[in-house]
């Protein structure tokens, strides 16, 4: 199946699941990472049961620091 | 009151845009910005701000200006090491446009102080660099009903969003609350290009300009990513979250409190 991971279309295997899907795009820090799906978030305890389909577009969005020190 | 010969030159390029022009350049002379670090994010957003006329600019920080800060901070010179931060920005700014107010606050943010520092000010920036300090601001500022500009940087990556109360999704309802300390890794530990700080600083000043003369589109609902390696600028649509701690339906934090210190200040 087809889903747009951060802007870009790729093909995937059917029956992915989020927290699949963030261990094959080696998403950093993995625990703490906010993940949209169709411009809705995932609660972060639901990665392992939530199944993506066809068609989907999932973005990663990360803690980001830094600025004054 | 209107702009004296010496504000029509100085601010001439504004002035020409049909989007600024005389009246928008009196609301950035009336306008006062609130600045929360005066770092790598603050250093350039104060910069501009200043040449910019906003007539009151406050800076928040209690840092002294240490030599590895002249890599990216760019309101800081070699002569000003071991400075206080506020003074050091306060002196660089004024001698860019001593015609307005820079207002220094030789202090950390903390639960006990932010209402009094961001009540008197009509946008705010967050500029820090730890998580505790970026869900303080953010609590207060919706609490306080204030807009501000949300940024953060790290290696080659940086991002902002802008929260305008009444309007979209607040820093909370995409982060819900701080990670454990060093379990993020921070600048001072990963490292950031200097230029990045420049290009995500100047981005927030111009959402506070943005805001101040009321023209164009907030990032309000979105997060701005850039990627410098990929040279990749994406806006990511955020949802609003009712059920939010803070801004959502039936909020939970009625006032503002502090984290555990952060990872940072190890």
């Amino acid at each position: 199946m087809k889903l747009t991971v951060t802007g870009n279309v790729k093909e995937y295997a059917d029956g992915l699941t989020v927290a699949k899907l963030i261990e094959l795009e080696k998403v950093e820090t993995p625990m703490y990472v906010t993940v949209s799906v169709n411009d809705e978030f995932i609660a972060s305890g639901t990665f392992e049961e939530t199944v993506l389909k066809e068609g989907d577009s999932i973005e990663f969005l990360y803690f980001m620091g830094g600025g004054q020190r | 009151m209107l702009l004296s010969n010496e504000q029509m030159e100085r601010y001439s390029r504004h002035i020409i845009l049909s989007e600024v022009g005389a009246k928008g350049q009196k609301k950035i002379i009336d306008a006062k910005v609130l600045i929360i670090g005066a770092g790598g994010l603050g250093a350039p957003a104060a910069l501009y701000l200043a040449a910019a006329g906003v007539g009151t600019i406050g800076i928040v920080d209690a840092d002294n200006v240490d030599l590895s800060n002249l890599q990216r901070q760019i309101i800081h010179t070699t002569p000003d090491v071991g400075k206080a931060k506020v003074l050091s920005a306060q002196e660089t700014m004024n001698a860019v446009n001593p015609h307005i107010t820079v207002n220094t606050y030789h202090e950390f943010v903390e639960a006990s102080n932010i209402m009094d520092l961001i009540a008197g000010y009509d946008f705010i920036l967050d500029g820090t660099d730890n998580f505790p300090a970026k869900f303080l601001i953010n609590d207060a500022c919706v609490l306080a009903k204030k807009p501000f500009s949300h940024a953060g940087i790290i290696r080659f990556k940086g991002q902002l969003m802008t929260y305008v109360p009444g309007k979209g999704p607040c820093y909370r309802c995409v982060f819900r609350e701080p990670p454990p300390p060093e379990a993020v890794p921070t600048c001072r530990q990963a490292g950031v290009i200097g230029a990045m700080g420049g290009v995500i600083g100047s981005l927030q000043a111009m959402e506070a300009i943005k805001y101040i003369i009321g023209k164009g589109d907030l990032l309000t609902g979105f997060l701005l990513t850039y990627d410098a390696l990929k040279m990749d600028f994406r806006k990511v649509k955020l949802p609003k979250v009712s059920s939010c701690a803070v801004c959502g339906d039936n909020p939970s934090i009625l006032k503002p409190f502090d984290y555990e210190q952060a990872a940072c200040k190890l």
